[in-house]
């Protein structure tokens, strides 16, 4: 789950970590009461999406008065901002965090990701602060400096010391930017963090090492622990469908294409978008029902599939186990008279009571065409669409 | 032959009384596995009474400790139906309690858990298949998980997988065209796990009825590409691969908590290259899988002995 960069600050300065001062605004007047309660000459006005690259995309502006504060406020507040991970259709600006300027010394980059390999967290750090670390890994690997924990003891200082030494923190700052790290380790794994990216970190002018940006990423799997970070959820960030999804434990992700899919087993509904692409045709959706599906989870996909009006097709891909083919059958048929069919349906089932579930589809009196298997019913949808 | 399981596995379930564990583990039974007990804290002393599919009744005792349950079965393996909350907890149980194996069904488990457990199992002896996975299975012999059984068929061809119901798709693919398996085994959607490809295509190597393995990836980490370095120095016997996710959008978690590009990388593409350029033909698409192997088996002069019913 992710979160505004404002609400990751705050988290963070409850742990300790230095984040300058700053305040959400969602209304003009809100941004110019901000900048004028944090009284600093200079204000930093910034859009609050959940997307990165907003500085080079023009949300993030520098305000030297109230005024301009004002003015920067009317400007972003309801633009649609688009940016290198925004995709071409933009976000809108609906929230802004007022902050106060730093005079910033020196950038450097402190990320904590969990290393799949060795099954462990990693704080890593690197001297090139405010570049993409993608790019950093790319071109300069040697740059990047990496301490992996042992989740026995945690984050050791004499760790967070060895990287502020590598990354070359001037001296006097050195236990600063250590407790810095050993304060972000402690948010990380008390909240659940998958990744957390601090870029950059920087130094100021009057001895502070503080987190300029914060983007703090959770994992979903621990979330049923962490209500309050539940609380800090943005639907309107979110894709109407995928929520809508949620609420019926379906796991769904919106796509560009025209042709819908509902598949069980997360690995077989990656594979069904690949074989539809791969016979020529565009992928809507990912969709795994799961194992445990009844009639209401069906019809539920059903529509929500159905809702997105670039649907032009669908291709259910049914390899039942557990879950029984009659029953994904009965469901189909259900959800179709309940909102009625109006596009080609092609359904491919296999496994457990097949030929019941082939029955029943064909005695459904729908117009639902069969296929013998995920080839032959990826073709059949991409030539009906 | 086999990995892992066999006829003569005695397996406990942890979770048994919870209708996801009573369910899988009729199931099993009904397979032919020998499931001798289970553990649920707080219903020690109580039996579950299983009726099978033949009419017969099966009574497992229920026992509060794993170590109690290891004591009084003769135990070797457990597997676990517990939610997600607890189940970090149940693994390190089963692995205090000197289990040769555990196999943890449960999907949804904190990474950070799963970050402990990792860091717990150190230098203890025993192997943890999953979590987030559909067990294991030895066709004819023992089931231990949530797959359909009857798909499956005794034979010498290993499969080893993060997914679920594309395994299935591609023991399908095997089965009706005559060649059997010899273990199948489902390392699960998760990012950090209990074992990873290395770990089983090791096991395959050294199976001595093992005579040719099918490993089916995604997308996110590196585990393939490690595998594929792995395979090009040590594996002696031939290896096919899959991957799902081609066409997955990146920064996005494709169902499976592991299924995730992220900074780039762990892309499909990428392990497809890195598999080929080891030596594993790689299918083109999720219905060549099954075809891509008896072409592999033929150029090897393995067809016809793989061909087992």
């Amino acid at each position: 789950m992710n979160i505004h960069e404002y609400q990751g600050k705050q988290l963070l300065k409850q742990y300790g970590v230095a984040v300058p001062e700053g305040k959400v605004a969602f209304t003009v007047e809100e941004a110019v009461e901000a900048a004028q309660s944090l009284g600093s000459t200079v204000c930093v006005v910034k859009a609050q999406i959940h997307a990165g690259g907003r500085g080079k995309a023009g949300g993030v502006k520098v305000a030297k008065s109230v005024d301009e504060v004002r003015t920067y406020a009317q400007e972003l507040l309801g633009k649609v901002l688009v940016t290198h991970q925004t995709g071409p259709e933009g976000k809108e600006i609906k929230r802004l965090l007022i902050e106060e300027g730093c005079d910033i010394q020196k950038e450097y980059y402190i990320g904590v990701v969990i290393d799949r390999a060795t099954g462990k967290v990693v704080i890593m750090a690197s001297e090139e602060g405010g570049t993409e670390i993608e790019e950093v890994a790319e071109k300069t690997p040697e740059k990047i400096f990496r301490e992996a924990v042992d989740p026995a003891v945690g984050l050791q200082a004499f760790q967070a010391r060895k990287l502020a030494y590598a990354i070359n923190i001037p001296t006097k700052l050195v236990n600063k930017a250590a407790q810095f790290m050993l304060s972000l380790y402690k948010a990380f794994v008390e909240k659940d963090c998958s990744i957390a990216e601090i870029n950059p970190l920087v130094v100021t002018g009057d001895g502070q090492v503080m987190a300029l940006d914060a983007k703090l990423n959770f994992d979903s799997n621990a979330l049923f622990r962490h209500p309050e970070i539940l609380e800090l959820r943005d639907l309107e960030e979110e894709d109407e469908k995928e929520i809508e999804a949620s609420k019926y434990d379906l796991s769904y992700i919106a796509l560009d294409g025209n042709i819908g899919c509902m598949v069980n087993g997360a690995g077989l509904a990656m594979a069904t978008m690949d074989i539809i692409k791969y016979y020529g045709g565009e992928p809507a959706n990912f969709l795994d029902v799961g194992g445990g599906a009844t009639t209401e989870k069906v019809t539920e996909a059903f529509k929500i599939i159905l809702s997105d009006p670039n649907v032009k097709g669908i291709f259910i891909n049914i390899f039942g186990g557990i879950m029984r083919c009659d029953v994904i059958a009965n469901g189909v048929v259900e959800a179709a008279k309940q909102i009625g069919l109006d596009r080609p349906l092609v359904v491919r089932l296999e496994g457990t009571n097949v030929d019941l579930g082939k029955q029943i589809l064909a005695e459904s009196g729908l117009n639902i065409v069969a296929a013998d298997s995920m080839a032959d019913g990826a073709q059949k949808i991409v030539a009906l669409v | 032959m086999s990995i892992l399981v066999d006829k003569h596995t005695k397996v406990i379930t942890q979770g048994i009384t919870g209708s996801t564990g009573l369910f899988h583990t009729k199931g099993a039974l009904d397979y032919g596995t020998q499931m001798v007990g289970g553990v649920t804290p707080g219903k020690g002393g109580t039996n579950v009474d299983i009726t099978l599919e033949d009419g017969s009744t099966v009574s497992l005792p229920v026992f509060n400790t794993v170590v109690e349950a290891k004591e009084k079965t003769g135990a070797t393996a457990s597997v676990i139906y517990v939610p997600p909350a607890f189940a970090a907890d149940s693994i390190m149980e089963a692995v205090d309690a000197d289990l040769d194996l555990v196999i943890c069904i449960t999907e949804g488990i904190p990474v950070l858990d799963m970050v402990k457990v990792a860091r717990y199992m150190e230098g203890k002896k025993t192997v943890l298949i999953g979590p987030n996975c559909p067990g294991v299975i030895t066709p004819g012999e023992c089931k231990i998980g949530i797959m359909p059984g009857y798909i499956h068929k005794p034979g010498y061809v290993g499969v080893v997988s993060r997914s679920g119901t594309l395994t299935y798709e591609a023991v399908h693919q095997l089965s009706t065209r005559g060649i059997g398996q010899s273990s199948a085994v489902g390392i699960g959607g998760d990012p950090v796990k209990g074992s990873e490809f290395i770990d089983i295509l090791k096991m395959f190597n050294e199976d001595p009825d093992t005579r040719a393995v099918i490993m089916i990836g995604e997308i996110g980490g590196t585990a393939e590409e490690e595998a594929a370095e792995w395979i090009q120095a040590n594996m002696t016997k031939p290896v096919v691969g899959f991957i799902g996710g081609a066409t997955a959008p990146p920064g996005k978690r494709m169902g499976h908590a592991g299924a995730i590009i992220s900074g780039g990388k762990g892309t499909a593409a990428e392990k497809i290259a890195k598999l080929e350029s080891c030596g594993v033909k790689v299918a083109p698409t999720p219905s060549e899988m099954g075809s891509t192997l008896v072409e592999v088996l033929e150029e090897r002069g393995l067809l016809s002995e793989c061909t087992t019913h």
